[in-house]
C-alpha cells in the first residue's frame, strides 16, 4: 500500500543541520497496520508529515498504492490518503460545527450526497446525528477524536496516518478508539501507519512496527516478536524493559540520551 | 523520628468551586495519612487527584473544608500568609507536570535554584548547595546547567533541574503531580530512580499525582484510586492487581498489555454510584 525509499528530512539552516529522519525504508501491504514507535525527536512523526504533505524538503522516494508521490499532491492523493493527529483541541476548527468539519472535505472533493455522508460517518464512529451541529468545545476529548476520525474517514481513504492518535485521552477512553479503530480496519480493509510512543498501544494494534531512534529505523519486529521478547536491537529491548515500569535494578544500565 | 509516625493526616478534605452553574464538588470527603513514604494518587482527568495535592498546600482557587488538615502537629487550615511562608517550598515543596511552563523562562536555572535556597543561607552556601542538588539528581555538568537558560534544556533535563529546585529546602515532604508524564519512557524511569533514592537517603515523604496505574504499580508503596472526587479504594501497591473496586479493575483491564495481548481492549462501564458520597 504504502513504500518509503530511504527518506531523509533534513531541518535547518546549512550550518547548523539537523537530520530527523535519516534514510529510513518501509513497506507496508494493503490492510497492513503498521507501527512507528520510538520516543521523542526519533523522527516518527516526521514520516507520517512527509507522506502528508504537510513538509517538502525531503528526499528520497515515496510511493502510495503502487504511484510514486510528487511534491505536489493532487487531490486524488487526499482521497487514498488521510491523517488523524495527536490533539484533538488543536486539530478542530473551533469556530466550525461538526457538520462544517466533515463536509469540508466533501466540498472541496466536490462529492455529492453531503447530508447522507456526514449522518454516516457520524454513524461510523459511533457518535450519532445529535453531535451534528455541536461545536468542539461542547465535545469531550474522546468524542473530538472521533470527529477526527469521521473526517479522515469521509473520503473513504484506503491509507490513513494516525499520529499518536490516543496519547491525549485518560487509558480508558483510549480503549474505546482503539477498539473503534480496530473495527473500522476489519469492516473497511482500510491500511493503517501508526505512530506512538507507547509499545503497549503499538503491540496492540499493529502486525508489524519499526522501532526509530534518532531518524533511523534500528529494528522491524512483529507483535509474536515483542510478546515473546525476542527483539534484537539493544535499544529495543530497553525500550521494552522501560515499558513494563519501575524497576530499580534495570535503570542503571539504561544508555543516555 | 519513627519511619511510622505519620507526617501528613488528612481527614474529611473536601474542595468545593462555585462555577456559574452551580457549585462544583471537587474534592469530597478525602482522607488519608502518610508516613515517609510513596504514596500515589491515582484517577484520570478530573477526578480531583491535583486538587487534592494543591488543597495540602494551600494553593487550590477552590473553597477547602477539612475535618483534619496536619502536617506533624500542625493545623494547615489555620495558617496564616506568615505560617505558610514557613511550609511552603521549606518543609513542603511541589513538583509540577511541565517543566517548559513551570521554569521562570527569564531566569537562568542558577538563578532560580539560589533563589529557592537563599533563606538562612549565604549567597555563596547557596551556589554550593545548588550545584550539590543538580549532581544529586544525575546532571553530569551541574555547571553547564547551573548557567543554561530553562529553554536550553531537554524535557528531561529540565524536569531534573526542577526536582533540584525543590530540594534545595530539603523538605520533608514531596508533592509531585504528574512529574514526569511529559517525558519519554526511559528518562521518566531514570527520574522516578533519582527521587526513590532522595525518598530513601533523604527520609522523604513522596506523594506521586499519576493517571498511570502500571507505573504507580511498580513504583509506590501504597497507591489512593480516585474516581469523580472520592477515593474508591486504597490499594498497597503490590496488591493493586487483586484490588475489588469494579473502577480499579477496570482501569487495569482497558490498559493494552504487551505480554498478553487481546484481540479488543475492555472498556470501563462507568457507575454513577461512585463518585457519590457514601454517609
Amino acid at each position: 500500500m504504502i513504500s518509503i525509499q530511504d527518506l531523509t528530512v533534513r531541518f535547518g539552516e546549512v550550518r547548523q543541520q539537523v537530520t530527523a529522519v535519516d534514510g529510513v525504508s518501509l513497506d507496508v501491504a494493503a490492510g497492513e497496520s503498521f507501527g512507528l514507535v520510538g520516543e521523542s525527536g526519533s523522527g516518527k512523526s516526521t514520516i507520517l508529515r512527509a507522506v502528508a504533505g504537510l513538509i517538502d524538503n525531503w528526499t528520497g522516494a515515496i510511493s502510495v498504492d503502487g504511484r510514486p508521490v510528487t511534491r505536489r499532491r493532487d487531490r486524488a492523493f487526499y482521497r487514498l490518503v488521510q491523517m488523524v493527529f495527536q490533539d484533538p483541541f488543536g486539530s478542530l476548527h473551533p469556530k466550525h460545527t461538526i457538520d462544517r468539519i466533515l463536509s469540508e472535505p466533501l466540498i472541496v472533493h466536490r462529492i455529492a450526497d453531503i447530508e447522507n455522508r456526514v449522518r454516516a460517518a457520524l454513524d461510523q464512529v459511533q457518535l450519532g446525528a445529535r453531535f451534528r451541529f455541536r461545536y468542539p468545545h461542547q465535545l469531550s476529548g474522546g468524542q473530538r477524536q472521533r470527529v477526527a476520525i469521521a473526517r479522515a474517514l469521509i473520503l473513504g481513504p484506503r491509507l490513513i496516518l494516525l499520529d499518536e492518535p490516543t496519547s491525549a485521552l485518560d487509558v480508558s477512553i483510549q480503549a474505546e478508539i482503539l477498539n473503534l479503530l480496530s473495527d473500522i480496519r476489519q469492516q473497511s480493509g482500510v491500511t493503517y501507519l501508526l505512530v506512538s510512543h507507547d509499545l503497549g498501544v503499538v503491540a496492540h494494534m499493529c502486525d508489524r512496527f519499526a522501532v526509530m531512534r534518532q531518524g533511523k529505523v534500528v529494528e522491524v519486529a512483529t507483535r509474536g516478536d515483542l510478546a515473546t521478547g525476542s527483539l534484537s536491537h539493544a535499544y529495543s529491548r530497553q525500550l521494552l524493559l522501560a515499558s513494563r515500569g519501575y524497576d530499580r535494578a534495570v535503570i542503571d544500565a539504561f544508555a543516555d540520551e | 523520628m519513627a519511619m511510622n509516625e505519620p507526617i501528613l493526616d488528612v481527614a474529611g478534605l473536601n474542595v468545593r468551586f462555585d462555577t456559574p452553574k452551580g457549585e462544583f464538588h471537587a474534592v469530597k470527603d478525602v482522607s488519608f495519612r502518610m508516613c515517609r513514604e510513596k504514596l500515589a494518587i491515582v484517577g484520570e482527568s478530573g477526578s480531583g487527584k491535583t486538587q487534592t495535592g494543591r488543597a495540602i498546600l494551600g494553593l487550590t482557587q477552590g473553597r477547602v473544608s477539612a475535618e483534619r488538615l496536619r502536617f506533624h502537629d500542625i493545623d494547615l487550615l489555620g495558617l496564616d500568609a506568615g505560617g505558610w511562608r514557613g511550609i511552603r517550598g521549606r518543609r513542603i515543596s511541589m513538583v509540577m507536570q511541565d517543566p517548559k511552563y513551570s521554569l521562570n523562562p527569564v531566569m537562568s536555572i542558577g538563578d532560580q535554584l539560589v533563589e529557592a535556597g537563599r533563606h538562612g543561607r549565604s549567597p555563596e552556601k547557596a551556589r554550593g548547595m545548588a550545584l550539590d542538588m543538580l549532581a544529586a539528581v544525575k546532571i553530569r555538568d551541574p555547571l553547564r546547567v547551573f548557567r543554561a537558560w530553562p529553554h536550553e534544556l531537554s524535557g528531561g533535563m529540565g524536569q531534573r533541574a526542577m526536582i533540584a529546585m525543590m530540594l534545595m529546602a530539603e523538605p520533608e515532604l514531596l508533592i509531585a503531580d504528574e512529574p514526569t508524564s511529559a517525558l519519554d519512557v526511559t528518562v521518566r524511569l531514570q527520574v522516578l530512580a533519582i527521587l526513590d533514592d532522595l525518598v530513601k537517603t533523604r527520609d522523604m515523604g513522596l506523594i506521586f499525582i499519576s493517571h498511570d496505574l502500571n507505573l504507580v504499580r511498580t513504583f509506590c508503596d501504597r497507591v489512593l484510586i480516585m474516581y469523580g472526587g472520592r477515593v474508591v479504594e486504597e490499594r498497597a501497591a503490590r496488591d493493586l492487581q487483586s484490588a475489588t473496586h469494579p473502577y480499579t479493575r477496570g482501569l487495569l483491564a482497558c490498559a493494552p498489555e504487551i505480554d498478553r495481548p487481546v484481540p479488543r481492549l475492555a472498556t470501563l462501564q462507568r457507575d454513577s454510584a461512585w463518585a457519590e458520597v457514601t454517609p
